[in-house]
């Protein structure tokens, strides 16, 4: 952001979210009894498919909706269940960004400061000061329908934390956006939740806007908490299937243990790849024969040259992405395998990544899985 | 650059054939009402005799019909605005329904529905008797009117997202509604208002059953007129009516502009 904004007086929020349910009035289960924790100053990022519920969990933390009879949410320990939004000392950016166009950019701001009671100097002092911060300062005046998708960002971004919120909530801030402005506001967005030290809970369905701006992320499908973690062990330890597919692309292969490898349709991948640390704690190691899978991402393959390589297959497709090509291998496991290399081969002219040629594959990391599960 | 037959003078034409075929009928009217003696024509003279006298005659009628339709638009605020802000703040399936029926009263005949509020009030002398009764059949024409207009902004708006941006910043019910909800509806009032107004007017068709021979209308008088008295001042009582409906379209089309072009 433009000027470097100090930490704030205000301590941050711990919440917690207790037995939260909430079924709407035709019946419909939005969301599935939830318990949750959110640190003190963290950013937690509530990331899932549309119906997942995580729309709904913000809402009940923001105070826009109530849990079914049972559910609490705290903040700090104090019961804030039966207050209603405005009594939460709570910031919020919506989807729409809800900016009132009957006020100009600078009248926005200093909606919420008005209500606070806040002397009319200082209230333009701060005014100013958030402007200033989001980098919008000339455009104070403007009404709100002159503004652009991402200066309403901005706006939206600046009203919500004018007041010094204890918690600041964001509803898939970003999804009105067109990409590249996107990626440069989520950078903004990231240094400003830094700066403000303030607890954040953001809701997105973007997986790569999730991993980068959450502390941790909470992934949710059907109502229900699939998995909560770094965004590192979200990608690289996924709790189920799903997390795996949601959060990135996932390759299996199916095979039986034999010895210190699986074998497979394409060769045997040596179990050494499988490192410790990925194998499921406690887990026991299943006798020879025994049908497995092995999980890995898309970086953790290389092409290999002839001979060198652990599993055989042909290429189907390969793609030019710019920084690195993406290349579809079947014949390896039962499903197409993605493998990504980088460096500066052109699929169009290298022969070895036509489709139909041969290509090897050396798989470096793995964590292995009694088949069906995970 | 010559103008192209079909893509310039043909629509040209088409359309001041249409507007000729709209207004003639009102322009030769006026002219009449105008003129000392329509049997002569207007190079026999003209005169504002008619209007006057009209004036004479009707000014309490017009006096009447304006007072009807500002409080048949006050009415319809203090009815259609919760109205609307309850609909648009709940969506469903039964707004829906709730919406086409207020509309009804459009759709059934005026002297359909006249003939059913006498039948339900017609008994209770002191109301079947006065100004009241009529203002009972305006509000119930015109309250849809009123509603949708408020409603369409509404919705166009997202009120309840909103309210909710208010909600969080601190903001209770009534300070919402005062600093976001009013002002933000504020051109489909106006347009609403103006809207209803136009229509108590010239509303006719109820009114003329549910008047009485105290509580005259400008349009039943003009009916009255009409029947009774020399095509010239019926005329001049058209001129009359135009004065005081005209302004009120063109401050209607300016509201209806306003409030679907944005500020």
């Amino acid at each position: 952001m433009g000027g470097q904004p100090e930490r704030r007086t205000q301590t941050p929020l711990a919440i917690r979210v207790e037995g939260c349910a909430r079924t709407f009035p035709d019946g419909v289960r939005a969301l599935d009894r939830v318990d949750l924790d959110i640190r003190a100053g963290e950013t937690l990022a509530l990331l899932g498919p549309s119906g997942c519920g995580k729309t709904t969990l913000l809402r009940l933390i923001a105070g826009l909706d109530h849990p079914d009879p049972g559910g609490r949410i705290l903040f700090d320990g104090e019961d804030v269940t039966a207050l209603p939004i405005e009594r939460r000392r709570v910031g919020m950016v919506f989807q729409s960004y809800a900016l009132f166009p009957n006020m100009s950019v600078a009248a926005n701001v200093a909606y919420g400061l008005k209500i606070q009671g806040m002397a009319p100097d200082m209230r333009r002092a701060r005014v100013t000061e958030m402007l200033e911060m989001m980098r919008i300062a000339p455009l104070a005046d403007r009404a709100i329908d002159q503004l652009s998708g991402g200066q309403r960002q901005r706006v939206a971004l600046a009203r919500a934390i004018a007041p010094r919120p204890r918690l600041l909530l964001l509803d898939e801030p970003l999804t009105a956006l067109d990409a590249k402005l996107r990626d440069a506001l989520r950078v903004e967005i990231d240094q400003l939740l830094r700066a403000l030290g303030t607890t954040a809970l953001y809701v997105t369905h973007d997986q790569a806007e999730a991993m980068a701006l959450g502390d941790r992320v909470v992934v949710m499908t059907h109502g229900r908490i699939a998995q909560i973690g770094t965004p590192y062990e979200i990608y690289h330890r996924p709790a189920g299937r799903f997390v795996a597919d949601f959060v990135g692309l996932m390759n299996r292969i199916r095979g039986t243990l034999s010895g210190d490898g699986v074998r497979c349709p394409g060769g045997i991948v040596p179990l050494a790849a499988a490192g410790p640390s990925h194998r499921p704690a406690g887990a026991r190691r299943p006798g020879d024969g025994a049908p497995v899978e092995i999980q890995f991402r898309p970086e953790d393959a290389v092409v290999a040259a002839p001979g060198q390589g652990h599993v055989r297959g042909t290429v189907t497709a390969s793609f030019f992405l710019g920084d690195r090509v993406r290349i579809l291998v079947e014949g390896v496991g039962t499903t197409p395998l993605t493998v990504e290399t980088g460096g500066r081969i052109d699929p169009l002219t290298d022969a070895t990544l036509a489709a139909g040629a041969p290509i090897e594959l050396r798989i470096q990391s793995a964590p292995l899985a009694p088949e069906g599960e995970a | 650059m010559t103008r192209s037959v079909f893509r310039f003078w043909l629509p040209l034409g088409f359309t001041l054939l249409v507007s000729a075929f709209l207004i003639l009928p009102v322009l030769l009217s006026v002219l009449a009402g105008v003129t000392l003696n329509w049997q002569r024509g207007p190079a026999g003279g003209l005169t504002f005799r008619w209007v006057a006298e009209v004036w004479g005659l009707y000014a309490d009628t017009v006096l009447r019909t304006l007072l009807l339709a500002g409080a048949t638009a006050i009415a319809d605020l203090l009815l259609g605005l919760p109205l609307a802000y309850v609909l648009a703040r709940h969506p469903s399936r039964k707004a829906r329904l709730m919406e086409e029926l207020i509309m009804l009263p459009v759709a059934v005949p005026g002297l359909a529905t006249a003939l059913a509020l006498i039948i339900l009030y017609g008994g209770w002398q002191s109301l079947r008797g006065g100004s009241v009764f009529i203002l009972i059949g305006h509000v119930l024409f015109t309250l849809p009117f009123m509603v949708r207009s408020v409603l369409a902004v509404l919705a166009a708006l997202d009120i309840r997202t909103l309210e909710e941006g208010a909600a969080s910043l601190g903001a209770g019910p009534w300070r919402r509604l005062l600093t976001v909800v009013l002002p933000n509806a504020r051109p489909g009032i106006l347009a609403g208002a103006l809207m209803v107004v136009t229509l108590s007017v010239g509303e006719f068709n109820m009114t003329w059953m549910l008047h009485t021979p105290l509580t005259k209308t400008l349009p039943v008088g003009l009916a009255d007129a009409y029947a009774s008295m020399r095509l010239e001042i019926a005329s001049a009582y058209t001129v009359v009516f135009l004065l005081m409906i005209v302004p009120l379209l063109v401050l209607m089309q300016k509201a209806a502009a306003a409030a679907s072009g944005g500020r």
